[in-house]
């Protein structure tokens, strides 16, 4: 994945050149001092205001990825967590067993609300600024997902079942291998870069943003973030959903009319 | 550059895809096969999901086999009565195959039946083919041994519903090709393949039809097996990539035109020789992975919504 197209691709699929990207994040900036003067103003006023640079990942043919930014402002002091969560999906996980010499799926487990995307970021250490429980309660971090099986198996082989999944969707990217950073500027102001790889699941996603002020959360705020197929890709993607047969025909004939063409060029040969 | 697959889900880069397409079209080309036994591991290997690499491949083998089929027309090498023979049965395997496809993909059990099978298939097909080439070619070394019989009469020979086939040369009863054309039907379904390198040699040997014919006539019957595959597996699988297909297509068409050329200056047995240890080689790194210990003995499956 190159540079430039991750760039390309922040711009909800519409190139971007580097300096409407500045454009993009001054806007962003200017909103955050607009929240920032807002926030200074009365006391009763939002403890926590974030927003991202681009509500839409729009899944195009040349889709390499994409970044998003998360900014905002608190009033007072405190640490920032984020988390960015895609649909819940139903995940099978199965374990490969050796028998006569092949390596054959033998025990599965099933769990039902897995989170198809997983983003974590935090201004400082969770453990440091955050209470387990609270951590917890809030699905922050890998280990407190909450997953489930579908039936009742002992605990020691879902543990096992669960690190292979967070494994495998690490590897993926799906899951981050570690918790990323939010930043600081100055006092008040914050940004994250959350990143998106290729496959991202499509779907609408939750960013959610937490203030922290003695181990607990004191405010938060719920952002939503779609991730969708456009274009051509969208209306292929949805019409062999909607009508298979006539998608498998008109798949045949395609590949029919292509084989005639591939065949023309031999006559002269 | 990479494209996105709409229904693979994922980013592929296209000139890999192209190429991989070459390749196949380039033993299109040679040796008359579809190449689906090589292109659906090799996709599963660059990331393609296994189920969707199996789908497209069928839909891909449709072009290729369509261009194939009217390359060998146009020089008269098709027996058309065979090939709609061969078809009935293998429409009839094809229904079967996408059945069994869809019960193992629902036990889990769907990657381990195409690699075994492959493993299988090959290893047997491809030590046959290659003993057999290598004494004919032992024979060509060594004038003065009486050449063999052209026909051998067996069991095979005595089953009713017998058949003229005049482009074949052959009397046979017609129960002999529905039943290979049933057998590479099923297998196609479950291995995304038109099962050209099943039906080439069982053509030869069993049916014993002359080797011109065969790749314009085994292609011929592949077109409406892969077509059937594709209809099925778009209905209900839904993990036929028409964009992955027609790519792998572009590539094709360049591979068959190269592989035809090459074709021609090679003899008939060194070219069964080559197929043979082509097909040799793929079982044997299919069944390394098999048995290799796995790097994550874990893997998941998401539900599509």
């Amino acid at each position: 994945m190159s540079r430039a197209s991750t760039k390309r691709c922040r711009g909800a699929g519409k190139p971007v050149s580097p300096s409407s990207a500045v454009a993009y994040r001054a806007r962003g900036w200017g909103f955050c001092l607009a929240a920032l003067v807002l926030l200074s103003g009365p006391a009763h006023g939002q403890a926590l205001v974030a927003d991202l640079t681009n509500h839409l990942i729009a899944i195009t043919t040349g889709f390499t990825g994409a970044s998003v930014v998360l900014f905002g402002a608190i009033d007072g002091p405190g640490d920032v967590a984020v988390v960015v969560q895609g649909p819940d999906r139903e995940m099978t996980v199965r374990r490969k067993r050796r028998i006569a010499g092949i390596w054959v799926n033998s025990r599965e487990v099933m769990f039902a609300n897995v989170p198809s995307f997983y983003f974590v970021a935090a201004s400082r250490p969770l453990e440091e600024i955050i209470s387990p429980a609270t951590a917890a309660f809030y699905r922050l971090g890998v280990t407190n997902l909450e997953m489930k099986p579908e039936e009742m198996i002992p605990t020691q082989i879902v543990d096992e079942f669960v690190t292979a999944l967070v494994r495998t969707q690490q590897r993926a990217r799906l899951f981050p291998a570690a918790v990323s950073k939010v930043n600081f500027i100055g006092e008040r102001l914050f940004r994250t870069t959350i990143d998106f790889p290729a496959n991202v699941p499509t779907g609408t996603y939750l960013v959610q943003v937490f203030l922290v002020r003695d181990k607990d959360v004191v405010s938060g705020q719920t952002t939503p973030l779609v991730v969708s197929k456009v274009g051509l890709d969208a209306d292929v993607f949805g019409f062999a959903g909607r009508q298979p047969a006539l998608y498998g025909a008109i798949a045949v004939l395609t590949a029919m009319v292509a084989g005639w063409l591939a065949s023309l060029p031999f006559r002269g040969a | 550059m990479d494209i996105y697959l709409p229904i693979a889900e994922v980013s592929v880069d296209i000139f890999v895809l192209l190429g991989l397409g070459g390749a196949v079209g380039f033993l299109t080309g040679v040796f008359g096969v579809g190449g689906g036994f090589l292109i659906t591991p090799l996709l599963i290997f660059i990331g393609v999901p296994p189920t969707v690499a199996v789908a497209s491949s069928a839909n891909q083998l449709v072009g290729a086999s369509v261009s194939g089929v009217l390359v060998h027309w146009r020089r008269g090498n098709v027996d058309f009565k065979m090939g709609y023979v061969l078809l009935a049965g293998g429409l009839a395997g094809s229904v079967l195959g996408v059945w069994i496809f869809t019960l193992l993909k629902r036990l889990g059990q769907i990657e381990l039946t195409i690699s075994l099978s492959y493993v299988v298939l090959l290893g047997t097909l491809g030590t046959l083919m290659m003993v057999e080439s290598i004494y004919a070619q032992l024979r060509l070394n060594r004038p003065g041994v009486p050449r063999r019989k052209l026909h051998h009469h067996n069991w095979m020979h005595g089953l009713p519903l017998k058949a003229r086939f005049r482009r074949s040369k052959l009397y046979i009863s017609a129960l002999l090709p529905v039943g290979i054309g049933f057998v590479v039907g099923v297998l196609s379904a479950i291995l995304g393949i038109g099962g050209g390198f099943i039906m080439v040699p069982a053509m030869i040997y069993m049916l014993g039809m002359p080797t011109a014919v065969v790749p314009g006539t085994s292609l011929l019957q592949i077109i409406f097996v892969a077509a059937n595959v594709t209809l099925l597996q778009a209905y209900t699988n839904r993990t036929v990539d028409a964009v992955l297909a027609l790519v792998l297509l572009v590539g094709g068409v360049i591979g068959a035109r190269i592989g035809s050329r090459f074709g021609t200056r090679l003899r008939g047995d060194q070219l069964r020789l080559l197929l043979a240890l082509m097909v040799l080689a793929v079982a044997a790194k299919l069944a390394f992975d098999l048995t290799a210990h796995p790097a994550d003995l874990y893997s998941i499956v998401v539900e599509k919504t």
